[in-house]
Parts: C-alpha cells; sequence; structure tokens
C-alpha cells in the first residue's frame, strides 16, 4: 500500500520553534521517523512521500490539511499516517485534523499520539493509536503504529488491543443477532462479574478520591474559582474564550464585589449577558466578603483563578487543577469555591 | 484539587455530568450562565439565594464525604 506520512517541522528537520511558522510542503520519500517506521512496514508497504507543515502554521490555518491530502493524493496516497505527535500539542492537533480530514475525503488515515494529547478529540472519524508521552519513546511507538498501518491496510478495525486511543465512531453495521438477544448476553456478563463489556462505549473519567473536610469553615481561608470565563473588564490577559489552553489569576485586594463594569465574562459557550449585568452571578465575592465579615470563613484568598471551561480538553483541565491545587497549597488555602458554568 | 487534598465545593448546574466525572461535592444551581446567581429574582432574593448557596458551599467544604455528594 502507497503511504504518505504526515511530520511536523522539527521532525522533518526543517527546525525548531524558528520554523513553526513553515507552511505545508510534500517530499517524495520517507524523512525522519518515517524512515524507521518505513524500515518496520517492510517491502508490503511503502512511504510515498511525507508532507510537512510548521506547528505554528497548521494550527493557524485549518486549510494546510486539505492542502496537503491533494498532494498527497497526487502522490498515490493509498493510507495517510500522521505523527506520532506524542503529547506535543499543536503537532497532535495538526495530526488529528490532517486525519480527520483525510478520512472525511475517503482517504483513509491513521494518527499516532499519547492520550492525553490535546489534540486527540479533533481526530473526528480517523483512528489514533497511543505513542508514548516524549519522542524518547518513539521506537515501541513507531512499532505500535507500523502494526495498526499493517492491520488497517487488511481492512481490518483498530480496537483498544490495537493501542487505540479516543472516541471510537459509531458505525452501522449488520449484526448475526438481534438487539434483545445481544442485551441478555450482555446482561448475562455483567452478572457474571464483567464489569466492561458494552455495545456503547462511553467516555472514561477519573477516580477522584474526596480531600478531607476542613474542621471548621469559620477558621478556614477559602479561595473563589470559576470556569466561567471570569476576567477584569477587557481581558488583559486575553483568556481564551472556548478551548482555553491557560488560566488567569487577579487580586481581589480592595474589591468588595464583584461588580459591573469592572469584571465580565468572556466564556463563549453561553450568552454573558447576565454574567456581565451581575458579575457575582459568575464569582460570588459580594457574599464571599459578607461571610468574611462575619466570621463564617476565616479567610478569603487575595486573588481568584480562573479559565474558560468550553470545550476545553480533559487534559488541559486536569493540567489547571494541578496548577490550582499548588498555589493554594502553597499559599495556606484549605477550601476552595468552584463555580461551573 | 480534592486529589491534592483541598476541599472543593463544586457549584454547577449540570450536577449528573459533575456526579459522572467524579467531582466530590456538588452544589446544584440553577442556570448555565449564571451559577451564583438568578435573574428571575428580585435584586434583595437573588442576593439571598446566592448566600445560600455560598454557605451550602461551605457546609459541603466541612462535611466528610466518600463519593460523589450533592448538597442541596
Amino acid at each position: 500500500m502507497k503511504i504518505v506520512h504526515y511530520i511536523n517541522q522539527f521532525f522533518a528537520g526543517v527546525g525548531g520553534e524558528d520554523a513553526a511558522g513553515t507552511g505545508p510542503a510534500i517530499h517524495d520519500g520517507p524523512l525522519g521517523p518515517g524512515r524507521r517506521l518505513a524500515a518496520v512496514l517492510g517491502d508490503e508497504h511503502e512511504i510515498v512521500a511525507t508532507a510537512v507543515c510548521g506547528d505554528d502554521y497548521a494550527s493557524g490555518h485549518a486549510d494546510f490539511a486539505a492542502e496537503l491530502i491533494d498532494q498527497a493524493r497526487a502522490h498515490g496516497a493509498e493510507l495517510l499516517v500522521a505523527g506520532p505527535a506524542f503529547t506535543s500539542g499543536r503537532y497532535g492537533l495538526a495530526c488529528a485534523r490532517i486525519a480527520a480530514t483525510a478520512t472525511a475525503a475517503g482517504l483513509p488515515a491513521l494518527a499516532a499520539m499519547h492520550p492525553d494529547n490535546p489534540g486527540l478529540a479533533e481526530a473526528g472519524g480517523a483512528p489514533v493509536v497511543e505513542s508514548a508521552e516524549t519522542a524518547r519513546g518513539m521506537r515501541p511507538s513507531l512499532d505500535r503504529l507500523a502494526a495498526a498501518v499493517a492491520k488497517l491496510a487488511a481492512g481490518e478495525e483498530l480496537s483498544a488491543e490495537d493501542g487505540r486511543v479516543g472516541a471510537v465512531p459509531r458505525t452501522n453495521r449488520m449484526a448475526t443477532r438481534n438487539a434483545a438477544e445481544r442485551a441478555v448476553d450482555l446482561v448475562l456478563a455483567r452478572l457474571a462479574g464483567d464489569r466492561e463489556a458494552t455495545e456503547i462505549p462511553l467516555p472514561a473519567f477519573d477516580q477522584v478520591t474526596p480531600a478531607a473536610p476542613v474542621e471548621d469553615a469559620s477558621k478556614a481561608l477559602v479561595a473563589l474559582l470559576t470556569e466561567g470565563g471570569f476576567v477584569p473588564v477587557g481581558n488583559p490577559d486575553r483568556l481564551e474564550s472556548a478551548r482555553a489552553t491557560k488560566w488567569i489569576r487577579h487580586s481581589l485586594d480592595g474589591f468588595d464585589s464583584a461588580d459591573a463594569g469592572v469584571f465580565e465574562s468572556v466564556h463563549g459557550g453561553f450568552s454573558t449577558q447576565w454574567a456581565n449585568a451581575e458579575p457575582n452571578r459568575i464569582l460570588p465575592l459580594d457574599i464571599a466578603r459578607e461571610l468574611a465579615r462575619e466570621g463564617a470563613i476565616g479567610g478569603l484568598h487575595t486573588e481568584y483563578f480562573a479559565t474558560t471551561g468550553n470545550g476545553t480538553t480533559v487534559a488541559d483541565a486536569r493540567r489547571f487543577g494541578v496548577e490550582w491545587a499548588a498555589e493554594l497549597r502553597q499559599a495556606g488555602i484549605q477550601a476552595a469555591i468552584l463555580t461551573a458554568t | 484539587m480534592e486529589r491534592a487534598g483541598i476541599p472543593t465545593a463544586l457549584l454547577c448546574n449540570l450536577v449528573s455530568i459533575a456526579v459522572r466525572v467524579g467531582a466530590p461535592r456538588i452544589v446544584p444551581t440553577r442556570g448555565i450562565p449564571y451559577p451564583t446567581g438568578d435573574p428571575e429574582l428580585g435584586p434583595d432574593q437573588e442576593r439571598a439565594w446566592r448566600r445560600q448557596l455560598v454557605e451550602r458551599a461551605l457546609v459541603a467544604v466541612a462535611t466528610s464525604v466518600t463519593e460523589p455528594t450533592v448538597f442541596d
């Protein structure tokens, strides 16, 4: 099978961050990690060309994918392989997008990246197999990718056993047994102790061990946090309105209430008219101050933290949580009130 | 946050999702665009509602839980 391999400017040897703005280009034959991939794939498959694009260019120009797919087809591509992108966000996004675009255009495609890569969710109908976290794990990542390529080329579907990660699109298929029979089978499997068997896999989430409670709220230092896109008017830190990749912090010193015209929400997932008319609806600063004055809480943290929870990846959200917790622990904060929109 | 030992009250409207993702301390609110408010109410009533929510949050962080728990 004729394969076109997508990699970024770094792995193609074009350059590092300084070359991240490089536009799409296609080269004959394998390049960089593609050389080893070609070797592992053996004689049955051939990497006929390598598609390359700078990470910044790819994340800022969604049409890079269509352009490269046209060129890949011109090289006779029967399958597009992207990555491995490890945990690199922009590279993962580019791999996911080009694989999704190829699949949608009828060219079978496969990407490889770490399950925490924020790009994973963008792969659409294209399968993604797991890679290591960093390029230190290049070899095993390419071995897994090559095995998946061979399977896909043979017309087989990829499953978790092949290292498939991310959402598996639901496809119509003729079953030999009717729904009632299959349902009974699943019930019997469940009764026999199988907690996994399902025809409709749901996204997996972490199990969180709850923290011990504060002994006495009236002695606790409390922080106000929100994912409601809550910013000082004008959004000086340029917090994103969707798919946030960062969080912001601002001092609450001198503010007795979150007043209109001083704070606002830049959340892009809902109408912010109610939040902007009365920002305490997002961050309950007026009440928190009141309770602090009355002694119902020991004190309020001097700053609030905010991000935008709108299409934010689980991986980014997890990172924000880890960073918030570290900051608060260092500041001696014992409890938090987190508002969610 | 909870994993790192900081009890955290999550004030949110989508309680079923909060339970499913395993948030340990959940305080239900009335609408997605205004977690600590309710524009349907008059200003004084709304402030009283907000105070009630924050007081529930303080109860939540001072309560021992072993699994996602809704405080309403």
